[in-house]
């Protein structure tokens, strides 16, 4: 089978990993489909790069047990008998070529034309740490933030600084331990960031809160009005303790 | 305490770039440490972007780690906001391949490529909890070594290493790890008894059993041994073939960005093109290659265990390796490589049309910028440098380049040479607008860039008696070129910080009485020298004058030919009376030729050794001058 093929990869990143960049994971990809001889396209022109497309960028140091890629490639990677695609198998062919930390969980071939990542995920879910003097109030700040009608971040945009009302991206928020929360955060319009949320749950001008280890659980995407994950889980994946114990 | 890791994964969500303190390369090792084996942290004291790629320490890496009595790790300076962290929360320094305390490994190895990079090797030291003089050290405390270019005058650094290995290293780190694991299985006693059965390693200089006397007008009078375990001159370690050390096998591919990232196989060690401003020229020799076949069995391995599709053929001049378009072409054509277009670079090309015409088939892509290296703006100043490129060479390279699609070419100059004149420094402007002149034929936007370092002469080269510029005078003469190329369109002109010339020059042959100068700045902060932001002359300056030495005594002034020089007790192999000779030569503006291709002059690199060049093609290769015209310029 010729002509272009979409791929989507769903992987992890923890432990000692978590410290590479958006743009280290990127490279280390493009290593790592070279050496496992998977036919990527190419981009035309005067200096071509594989076509390969991340979603959104997780911040340095977090960690993520749904991290997504897209690969557009030159042929199909499925069985030519069978037409179906051995996961298993393209597992194992790019796992020696990934460092330890990051694994491949699921892997399929998407229809062409599915709209990008970037665009498809509307809310990611996180597992926030904390740590600080705040915590004591942590439960009183967590009912005030979602009792009230806005809640005001200032950051930077082009140079520039402005104040946006984020109430409407924090989508969940509770506590699920003595110094954690979990929430699940809106990407559109525009996103929240789990260190702006703690901001928020910081008492104000005093950042009594700080964050400890932040972990992606999940992207979400939402279709007809219900939410689903880019590429779900095998039955059986690896569980994500014992990923954490053998990454870190 | 075997790993700081829990302790430090605290630290590095607040510092910039955690990525280069987790380790995670490909490649990298979990070595199993023993009480019977001997732990090496190998070192790059600066950041792990320009550390982590270099090959040396990889190649020692490899070979240790292969041994059954070794295990080798690696570490690199911490940047200075983990480093305040560091010493805030009572962290020392690290190995990156399972974060284990510096302090914990036998034997502390610096690579040391750079002269500023001194004052980052005390903080090293320091950081791994070990006192910096090493006569402040026990027995429990690791054995502090070096080894690299720098280490062929260590004089500066002489209180602070334990040993230093001169030359290729690959059999000498086996002996040395022998020698240790005797002092360890005897109980680790007595510093001194391993430092002495160091000393009678072949390669190895214990500084510690030198002593240095001085004459009343402050220069040497002799450096003699004081114990007999100590020889009276070092000579430095050569293997005699490159195709039996065919490192590394696994080169290390980082998780982050580094400097360099691609393959790297070193295509031969050495060079005899005999330009005597160069060090690493004069010190590496012979001429050894690598075999074809293994050559071509590196890149093509190690592309597909890598995954890189780049593969930079290393050496000091590659354009001159034996058949080195046939290699060129088989990597680019190794269809092996599946779907991806692999890239070749040759990290240092020489100046003519060949050359240009091998990079044309390399670069088919990405013509962005072509390097080249002319050091001399007049054909006098290169017979005196004896870099034998004439100006119809250059310009055949240039519009080679230009006429085959590069729009920007780059040229380094060297400027302070000896017997420069004005006339010379402002022929790199003429040769300059020739450039971008004919760069414009082919292209409206036609650049060049004129990349101008000052001088440092160096040990064991036959500039080593030549007094170095001063700071003014290496800015009046970039001065001149500025005046004369600002205007210029299409010509960019850089330059090097001629104040991080003078303390380069003041390290690159200095003695022992450095020590102190060195232990001042580091103590008042001056780390990471190799940095702008963090270079400050004020504070050498102080710490000179605050020692009672002078700047212009060591850096500026003439040596006589029978002055003792503070590296003579030390030998790359060169005869003395050789680079006196090539000295006199230069000054006389006389060419010698490449030794590879025409009869021996004896400078001593193979005859004291018993080893010779490997060549596999005994004529010149095409195209270069000093390749094919150089004999009308024998002396």
């Amino acid at each position: 089978m010729s002509g272009r093929h979409l791929y989507r990869i769903r992987f992890s990143k923890l432990g000692k990993i978590r410290f590479t960049s958006h743009r280290d994971v990127a490279r280390l990809w493009e290593r790592a489909l070279r050496r496992a001889a998977i036919p990527v396209a190419y981009t035309e022109g005067f200096a071509p790069h594989p076509k390969l497309s991340f979603g959104l960028a997780l911040p340095t140091g977090h960690e993520s047990l749904g991290e997504y890629l897209d690969i557009e490639i030159t042929r199909s990677l499925a069985d030519p008998d069978t037409g179906v695609l051995d996961v298993d198998a393209l597992i194992a062919r790019l796992d020696p070529g990934l460092p330890v930390g990051l694994d491949v969980q699921a892997a399929a071939e998407i229809a062409p034309g599915t709209a990008s990542l970037q665009q498809a995920v509307v809310c990611c879910t996180w597992r926030i740490g904390l740590q600080g003097s705040g915590l004591r109030q942590l439960d009183e700040r967590i009912e005030e933030v979602l009792a009230s009608e806005h809640a005001v971040v200032t950051r930077e945009r082009k140079g520039q600084q402005v104040t946006d009302d984020v109430r409407a991206a924090i989508v969940a928020l509770e506590r699920s331990g003595d110094a954690e929360v979990v929430a699940d955060l809106a990407t559109q319009p525009r996103g929240l960031r789990p260190s702006e949320l703690i901001a928020l749950l910081s008492a104000p001008a005093s950042s009594d809160l700080e964050e400890s280890r932040v972990m992606r659980l999940h992207q979400w995407l939402s279709i007809d009005g219900a939410r689903e994950e880019p590429l779900p889980l095998p039955p059986g994946a690896t569980s994500a303790p014992h990923a954490e114990v053998r990454a870190s | 305490m075997t790993s700081i890791w829990p302790q430090l994964e605290q630290l590095l969500p607040r510092v910039a770039k955690p990525a280069r303190y987790i380790g995670c390369e490909q490649g990298a090792v979990n070595p199993e440490h023993h009480p019977d084996r001997v732990s090496w942290l190998l070192t790059y004291p600066d950041t792990y972007e320009i550390g982590l790629p270099n090959q040396g320490l990889q190649i020692l890496y490899e070979i240790l780690n292969e041994r059954s009595d070794a295990v080798a790790e690696r570490a690199y300076a911490p940047w200075t906001d983990l480093e305040a962290l560091l010493r805030a929360n009572g962290l020392p320094l690290f190995s990156v391949d399972t974060h284990r305390p510096a302090g914990d490994f036998d034997v502390l190895a610096f690579n040391l490529s750079a002269e500023l990079v001194y004052t980052n090797l005390l903080n090293c030291i320091d950081l791994a909890g070990v006192p910096v003089r090493s006569a402040d050290r026990r027995p429990e405390h690791p054995l502090v070594g070096a080894g690299g270019h720098c280490t062929f005058n260590p004089e500066p650094i002489a209180d602070f290493v334990d040993f230093v290995a001169l030359g290729d290293g690959e059999e000498v780190v086996g002996e040395i790890t022998e020698v240790v694991a005797a002092w360890k299985a005897a109980g680790r006693r007595d510093r001194a008894e391993v430092l002495r059965a160091l000393a009678r390693i072949d390669g190895v200089y214990v500084p510690s059993l030198y002593e240095v006397t001085y004459l009343d007008d402050g220069r040497i009078d002799a450096v003699v041994p004081v114990d007999a375990a100590a020889p009276g001159r070092v000579e430095k370690r050569t293997i005699a073939d490159l195709a039996e050390w065919p490192y590394p096998k696994r080169q290390l591919v980082p998780v982050t960005e580094v400097v360099h990232d691609r393959l790297n196989v070193e295509v031969f060690r050495g060079c005899t093109r005999g330009c005597r401003f160069c060090q690493a020229g004069m010190v590496t020799r012979p001429v050894r290659e690598r075999p074809a076949d293994q050559v071509r069995h590196m890149i093509s391995t190690g592309l597909r265990r890598t995954g890189y599709d780049e593969v930079a053929l290393t050496s000091l001049s590659t354009a001159d390796f034996s058949g080195i378009d046939d290699v060129v072409r088989a990597t680019i054509e190794d269809e092996s490589m599946g779907c991806t277009n692999v890239s070749v670079s040759l990290p240092s090309l020489r100046v003519d049309a060949f050359t240009v015409g091998i990079a044309a088939q390399i670069q088919r892509a990405r013509r962005t910028g072509l390097t080249f290296a002319p050091e001399a703006g007049t054909w006098r100043m290169r017979q005196v440098i004896n870099k034998l490129i004439t100006e119809e060479d250059l310009y055949a390279a240039v519009e080679s380049a230009y006429s085959q699609g590069w729009r920007r070419v780059k040229l380094y100059f060297l400027t302070g040479l000896p017997t420069e004149t004005d006339e010379d420094t402002l022929g790199i402007a003429a040769l300059a607008k020739q450039v971008v002149a004919i760069g414009r034929r082919y292209h409206k936007n036609a650049s060049v860039t004129i990349s101008v370092g000052g001088f440092v002469p160096k040990p064991f080269t036959p500039f080593q008696w030549f007094g170095q510029n001063t700071v003014a005078e290496l800015h009046r003469k970039v001065g001149l070129l500025r005046d004369l190329l600002h205007h210029e369109r299409g010509v960019d002109l850089k330059w090097h910080d001629p104040k991080a010339t003078l303390i380069e020059g003041l390290m690159s042959r200095g003695d022992r009485r450095l020590g102190p100068v060195i232990e001042t700045v580091w103590r008042r902060g001056g780390t990471f020298q190799e940095w702008s932001e963090h270079f400050d002359v004020e504070r050498w300056l102080q710490a000179m004058d605050d020692h009672g030495l002078s700047m212009d005594w060591y850096v500026h002034r003439h040596r006589a030919g029978d002055e003792v020089l503070p590296w003579d007790h030390l030998s790359a192999g060169l005869h003395k009376d050789f680079l006196w000779q090539d000295w006199r030569d230069a000054l006389a503006e006389l060419g010698l030729p490449d030794c590879r291709w025409t009869p021996c002059y004896d400078c001593g690199a193979c005859t004291g050794y018993g080893v010779e060049h490997i060549v596999a093609s005994a004529t010149p290769p095409a195209g270069g001058s000093q390749g094919t015209g150089q004999l009308v310029f024998l002396r």
